[in-house]
């Protein structure tokens, strides 16, 4: 479980972050939604430790993050795995190397049993036979896959995903929501997605937390965002034409 | 005032590099990489450079000798003064500052705009030492790609010398052999070692802290380029002031 009690972040003279406080709880898909400025990628990487808040403290379990020493926070990040908005797979590596990295980096495996582990997880997210492929030479569908594989690769406890459906067809990124949803309940971990895509918010919302100019203006879960009557809410989900069609036709059948 | 915020960072950055360290046998592996990509793959261009401008001295030295009491030697001794002590190591290192650094700028840098380095900075990774101290390990072999640059420069001076009919390959060579101060290779050695560090160090500060988009990783190859040239030329300009004035 992850912990946030009131984060502060600014930027020179401009506030970000508002004095958010939440938690996300472990086995489930928590997703943070808002408009684009609202805050969200910039709590993520708070929440993640590329920020570093100006006040307020995030726990992960009962150790806040503030009170971490370089060490500590060093053996955190082992245990997060994060899917970035555009793979962020490194291009002089292949697939296989790629996924591996983490492996590399901080386990003393043998290159068989890594490789085993490897084609586990690319199996996993539906891929196979890519393993020698650089990432310039697959979909951007498969690049997130990939992405999924390696954040998943060394069995993390956390896991972070920043815009996992941008650029996707919707289809591929319906698949992607379901993976990422799968994984988390397999895996039991604490996964937490920044989106502002609705249909991702129905699939796999099951806590929602919405911001709004820096600040969490509701939360709750994808069942109750569709019957609240909070402004903020409303006014974020029926703000495409779909979704306003769906209003009318629920309130038309009462 | 952000020339001091600059280079307060680079000083900083340099602290970061050299702080937590990769794991060996990741290192050993990205070191032997970046020799490849730094040093083999420069030396090419080196060759046929050197080789070229060793030749071009000499046949200028040569044109300009109007004086029939000069020596045809002197051909050969200003052709080993020239290369060794300032063409190979500093223009060939502004030669790299454009192809080293924007190649090292523009992979950092495209990197940073591809969220690359956050994905390291994630898992844990110290990134600046993961990027960069390799680099600085590889460009400490560059004094290998000196060595060849003088070696050739002055084959091409003998080529274009003794083939150019403009003196004759025993009095070429008394010329190199002539007044040979072993401090000055020394001198020419000791500023490479500069010239590396200042090529793997100030074009990974450029890509590492750049923000933006492709646009940005353009400008900041440019500028990369120039900030190396910069600082090679005065560091050269204080190192022969210090080593070389008595």
């Amino acid at each position: 479980m992850i912990k946030v009690e009131n984060v502060h972040k600014s930027f020179g003279s401009e506030k970000i972050l508002k004095g958010i406080s939440t938690e996300f709880d472990r086995g489930k898909t928590n997703l943070i939604i808002g408009q684009s400025g609202s805050g969200k990628t910039v709590f993520l990487k708070c929440l993640i430790g590329l920020f570093k808040p100006e006040q307020g403290r995030i726990y992960y379990g009962d150790n806040a993050i503030q009170d971490m020493d370089d060490e500590q926070q060093r053996k955190l990040r082992e245990e997060i795995g994060m899917l970035f908005q555009g793979g962020a797979l490194f291009d002089s590596m292949n697939i296989e190397e790629n996924v591996m990295f983490p492996l590399r980096m901080f386990t003393k495996q043998k290159k068989a049993d890594m490789i085993a582990r490897v084609n586990e997880v690319l199996k996993r997210v539906n891929l196979e036979n890519v393993n020698k492929k650089f990432p310039a030479e697959i979909s951007g569908g498969m690049q997130k896959r990939v992405s999924i594989a390696r954040a998943i690769v060394n069995k993390p406890k956390f896991l972070f995903c920043d815009e996992p459906n941008s650029g996707l067809d919707p289809k591929t990124a319906t698949l992607i929501d379901t993976l990422i949803q799968e994984i988390t309940h397999e895996y039991n971990i604490t996964t937490i997605v920044v989106t502002h895509d609705m249909n991702s918010v129905m699939e796999i919302g099951e806590k929602v937390v919405l911001l709004k100019n820096g600040k969490l203006v509701w939360q709750g879960t994808n069942q109750e965002i569709f019957k609240t009557d909070n402004e903020d809410v409303t006014n974020f989900v029926y703000s495409s034409d779909l979704f306003k069609k769906i209003r009318e036709v629920q309130l038309k059948e009462g | 005032m952000k020339y001091i915020q600059d280079i307060g960072s680079y000083f900083l950055m340099l602290k970061k590099v050299f702080g937590s360290f990769t794991k060996t046998s990741v290192l050993r592996h990205l070191i032997f990489k970046e020799i490849n990509d730094l040093i083999i793959s420069s030396l090419g261009i080196v060759a046929f450079i050197s080789f070229f401008v060793g030749g071009v001295v000499a046949i200028q030295t040569a044109l300009n000798m109007d004086n029939p009491i000069i020596p045809d030697s002197l051909i050969g001794f200003a052709t080993r003064q020239s290369v060794i002590l300032e063409f190979a190591p500093t223009f060939i290192s502004i030669i790299m500052a454009g192809k080293v650094g924007s190649f090292i700028t523009s992979s950092i840098g495209s990197m940073r705009v591809t969220e690359q380095i956050d994905a390291l900075e994630v898992m844990g990774i110290n990134s600046l030492n993961y990027l960069v101290f390799p680099k600085i390990v590889a460009l400490m072999f560059y004094p290998f790609v000196i060595v060849l640059s003088m070696f050739l420069g002055v084959l091409g001076g003998w080529v274009a010398g003794v083939y150019g009919g403009f003196t004759s390959s025993s009095e070429f060579i008394a010329g190199v052999q002539e007044d040979f101060i072993p401090y000055q290779l020394f001198y020419a050695f000791f500023k490479t070692f500069v010239f590396a560090f200042i090529l793997a160090t100030v074009p990974s500060w450029q890509g590492f802290y750049m923000k933006g988009g492709a646009l940005e990783v353009g400008k900041a190859s440019t500028n990369s380029f120039v900030w190396t040239s910069v600082l090679i030329i005065a560091a050269n300009y204080i190192i022969t002031q210090l080593l070389l004035s008595s």
